[in-house]
């Protein structure tokens, strides 16, 4: 059984099925809805896939337009939302309620407009991450965000959660790579928003929308930066007997200066695990390894390297690996990008998405350590060190009952933890249904109020994913002041 | 002189914004006064954020500094230059441009979202602006984000605050990330360019390898037209990419490196202060554009008006100076900029010559949602009402 509640569905929309279903037909066109129980099958979870929920139908529109008119539709019948982009989400952000419609922009896949001069790419929001810098990679631009799942994740759902990814110490996340989005909002209203332009006119509407976790309206094109390529890139490994001597490695290296556009983080269990997985000759008797990469042409990075070679040399590195070939970088990587499916042959497993001060680390990662044997669990970290994001994953076994509950309620430790040295519950996958009822740590009655009122102003009537990011008992008044159920 | 109420600490403000609501009176919000200029006039009783004042956490190998509002700016800054750091967005200092005095503090920086030259490498303020703590029209202390760089807990209010001048909340604390300072900075100088080829340029540049922090172009006036490109970094990578951007640039004409730290630096203080219109009678605008469309904007404003105009992010900003005559040429600026898409601010006008709203209308459903946003924020209207708007 797994811990996280959802509310009750609304009868009076259960008890209407086949009314609103046919109207949804008519809104959004025949061949754009699915109500089949089998085909629907494939949304009811995203990657957080201990929860599922079958919705009353998915619709897969063509268009902006079919949006705001099944957006209409929905609006005027107080029907849920949930949109919808690959759905990998792993906080249960696209989770359906039985109550709701998934409105995915997976058909909404095309490149609008590339302009190199003004760096800027528009695209349709169903298009993935990764095709975005596949589609002016040619012309060597890139678009910096570069979530692990970015072969299949969309940027509508990057937008949402406002995604990270390895390369953001130096380029940003979502946020900092957007200029605009077309919109549409629960009434059905089309906006746009930024362009590409470099600031807001007024308030910074499109700073709000990203990260609003699919709450304030439907993106169906999306503005991006695009960069130029750098000359070259070029990682190098260093082990250390210690996270401690890691991580105080790390801290020397920005106190000197040095930006590196990667500074990646794997405690032992996660270099034992990734190496046994990708067999990207990691040394397994370090305690802890640091992947640092830099960018430029051959001369700046062999300054660079030497720079920070020097700097990690003064806390006796187990290994230090300079990559020497295009072939040599590709393994050094090769591991790290396993992490995932590493863990997943192991075990089943969590992966949790807490911040720290960075000064921070080498306590918390005790600590982990110290909780991962009261729960008598194992926990592995791999994590981007230069910004304090953890990845702790947390392995547990699904079909052992109680396990997963074990396993929760260690990663809620773990979050809290986060907090209390400063940081925070989530760095980049969202709060979703995952840390929902976490938000009370971080937040007070007050910051809740202030965020549930900027949803007022987008969907006055809690129609658009409504059941994620505030804790469930917080925002029941307003979810439930327009479903009838209440009554 | 007006009385300035000035709080000693975030409670007392609060328990002050209370009163405010019960009395039903207006409020405007002071830093340190030198940006009072910026925005539609306001009237209320004047708060100041100046006592709240000092840097609450400074860690230099976690990329962070945590200061109250009130702190100066400039004690800010000396703080991180003496730890080789920097904040990211390089703010302006507009107290020449505005003939203004007081002393900036870093609250007014967020509230007014002000970043230099190098908002095209690094991003804007709101870019490094990772927590806030505010006080809502309610009297309530309001936080979002927090002291660490990557978080999506919740809304990103902080992203809302920056920039939105006092109309959402009294910003009492801001957190940011910061980045090492350069150990060099450099410019490469093209010369004689008309606007055109300078933005194209620009642009060229821009799309390399080379990692530009500043792109600027101030056109033939007295002088000769200049377009300066920044380069910052290592000593030897600097070097390095200057050389190469002067020789992939070298079929637009002239090309010169200027490669001493400290007059490229003084340089670029200078564009990022518009200190060319300091002291010069006229007013400003501020417009931002699509980069490729500046040239063409400029030229059709200057078909009608008598203007001076100077280049910033690779084109993406212009500032322009012209005779406060009809409204300050509201009209015709605001249709040229309106025929291609982005946004125009005035920035400085005698008050007697401009009647209008400072900053550029938008679409019906943007200004509405903006409303709604304001008044979620501050239900009684009593935050620097019609900074930003009517209300
Ligand atoms: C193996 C793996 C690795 C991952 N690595 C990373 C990583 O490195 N960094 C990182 O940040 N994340 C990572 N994630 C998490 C996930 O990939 C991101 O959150 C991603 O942005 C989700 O995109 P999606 O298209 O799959 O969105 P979905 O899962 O479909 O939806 C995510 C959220 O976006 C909303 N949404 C979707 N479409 C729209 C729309 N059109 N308009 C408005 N709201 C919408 C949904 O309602 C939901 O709340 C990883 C996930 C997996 C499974």
């Amino acid at each position: 059984m797994s811990q996280i509640k959802m509310p009750l569905p609304d009868s009076s929309i259960l008890d209407r099925r086949e009314y609103l279903t046919a109207g949804l037909t008519v809104a959004a066109g025949s061949g754009n809805v699915i109500t089949d129980p089998i085909e629907t099958i494939a949304y009811e979870c995203d990657a957080l896939v201990a929860y599922r929920c079958p919705p009353l139908a998915v619709v897969l529109p063509r268009s902006t337009e079919e949006i705001a008119a099944i957006l209409k539709f929905c609006h005027l019948n107080n029907l849920p939302v949930v949109p919808r982009g690959a759905g990998t989400s792993l906080a249960g952000g696209a989770l359906p309620t039985a109550d709701s419609v998934v409105i995915g922009v997976s058909r909404l896949n095309n490149t609008l407009e590339i302009d190199l001069p003004n760096r800027f790419i528009r695209v349709q929001s169903g298009m993935t991450n990764l095709s975005v810098s596949g589609a002016v990679s040619s012309d060597n631009f890139f678009y910096a965000p570069d979530p692990s799942s970015q072969l299949a994740c969309a940027i509508a759902g990057n937008i949402a959660m406002n995604s990270g990814g390895a390369h953001c110490l130096k380029y940003g996340v979502t946020t900092n790579n957007l200029m605009g989005v077309r919109m549409v909002t629960m009434k059905g209203d089309i906006v746009d928003i930024g362009g590409p332009h470099l600031d807001p006119a007024g308030y910074d509407l499109l700073g709000i929308i990203c990260g609003s976790e699919g709450q304030f309206g439907i993106v169906t094109e999306a503005t991006l930066r695009i960069l130029g390529k750098p000359e070259g890139a070029r990682p190098i490994l260093m082990g250390f007997n210690s996270n401690e001597v890691a991580g105080a490695c790390v801290a020397d290296i920005i106190k000197a200066g040095l930006l590196p556009v990667a500074l990646e983080f794997m405690d032992k269990p996660a270099v034992i695990a990734c190496e046994n997985f990708a067999k990207a000759g990691y040394p397994t008797d370090v305690e802890a390894l640091l992947i640092v990469e830099v960018e430029g042409s051959e001369s700046e990075i062999d300054d660079q390297l030497k720079k920070i070679k020097r700097i990690a040399l003064h806390h006796n590195p187990q290994v230090l690996r300079e990559s020497d070939s295009a072939l040599q970088s590709d393994l050094i990587w090769k591991g790290r990008k396993a992490a995932f499916g590493a863990m997943g042959q192991i075990a089943d497993y969590m992966c949790m998405d807490g911040t720290i001060p960075t000064s921070q680390l080498p306590n918390v990662l005790g600590q982990m350590q110290e909780m991962a044997k009261g729960y008598g669990l194992r926990v592995a970290n791999v994590f981007h060190a230069g910004d304090g994001n953890l990845h702790p994953l947390i392995l547990f076994d699904a079909n052992k009952p109680g396990d997963q509950e074990k396993c929760e309620n260690f990663g809620n430790d773990i979050l809290k933890l986060c907090v209390e040295v400063g940081g925070c519950l989530t760095g980049e996958h969202g709060v979703g249904i995952e840390k929902r009822e976490l938000m009370n740590i971080q937040f007070n009655d007050q910051d809740l109020e202030m965020q549930m009122r900027v949803k007022d102003v987008f969907d006055p009537k809690w129609l658009l994913n409504a059941t994620k990011v505030f804790p469930i008992g917080s925002s029941s008044s307003r979810r439930n002041k327009n479903s009838q159920k209440a009554a | 002189m007006t009385e300035i109420i000035e709080p000693e600490c975030e409670i007392e403000l609060a328990e002050f914004v209370r009163g405010a609501v019960a009395s039903k009176s207006k409020l405007r919000i002071v830093g340190g006064g030198s940006k009072q200029a910026l925005g539609n006039s306001v009237t209320g009783k004047h708060v100041s954020t100046s006592k709240l004042h000092g840097i609450v956490l400074y860690e230099p190998a976690s990329l962070t500094i945590v200061a109250d509002a009130g702190t100066p700016l400039e004690e800010l800054e000396d703080e991180l230059s003496g730890n080789g750091q920097h904040l990211p967005f390089e703010p302006s200092d507009y107290r020449n441009l505005l003939g203004s005095s007081g002393e900036p503090t870093i609250g007014a920086v967020v509230a007014c979202g002000i970043s230099g030259p190098r908002r095209i490498q690094t991003g804007s303020c709101r870019d490094s602006l990772i927590g806030v703590r505010f006080i809502n029209g309610d009297g309530d202390v309001i936080k979002s984000g927090g002291r660490v760089m990557k978080n999506v807990t919740g809304y990103d209010l902080v992203k809302l605050l920056a920039g939105s001048y006092g109309t959402l909340g009294i910003i009492t604390q801001v957190s940011f990330k910061l980045l090492p300072a350069p150990e060099k900075t450099a410019t490469v100088i093209l010369y004689d360019m008309d606007d055109n080829q300078a933005v194209g340029a620009m642009s060229k540049a821009l799309g390399s390898p080379f990692d530009l922090s500043g792109a600027a172009h101030m056109p033939k006036g007295k002088n000769q037209s200049m377009t300066l490109i920044r380069l910052e970094g290592f000593e030897k990578s600097v070097d390095y990419r200057a050389q190469k951007l002067a020789e992939s640039l070298s079929h637009f004409g002239e090309v010169e490196i200027e490669s001493d730290s400290e007059i490229a630096k003084k340089r670029w203080k200078q564009i990022n202060n518009i200190e060319a219109f300091a002291n010069r009678p006229g007013a400003v605008w501020r417009l931002s554009l699509k980069p490729g469309d500046s040239p063409g904007v400029i030229n059709a404003i200057s078909q009608s008006r008598e203007i001076e105009v100077l280049y910033d992010w690779g084109g993406g900003l212009v500032w322009l100076l012209t005779p406060i005559i009809d409204n300050c040429g509201e009209k015709i600026i605001r249709n040229c900029v309106n025929q291609v898409g982005g946004h125009s601010t005035l920035i400085r006008a005698p008050k007697e010559n401009f009647t209008g709203n400072a900053f550029h209308p938008q679409s019906d459903i943007v200004e509405k949602i903006s409303t709604n946003l304001r008044l979620q924020f501050d239900p009684h209207s009593i935050l620097n009402s019609g900074k930003m708007s009517a209300i």
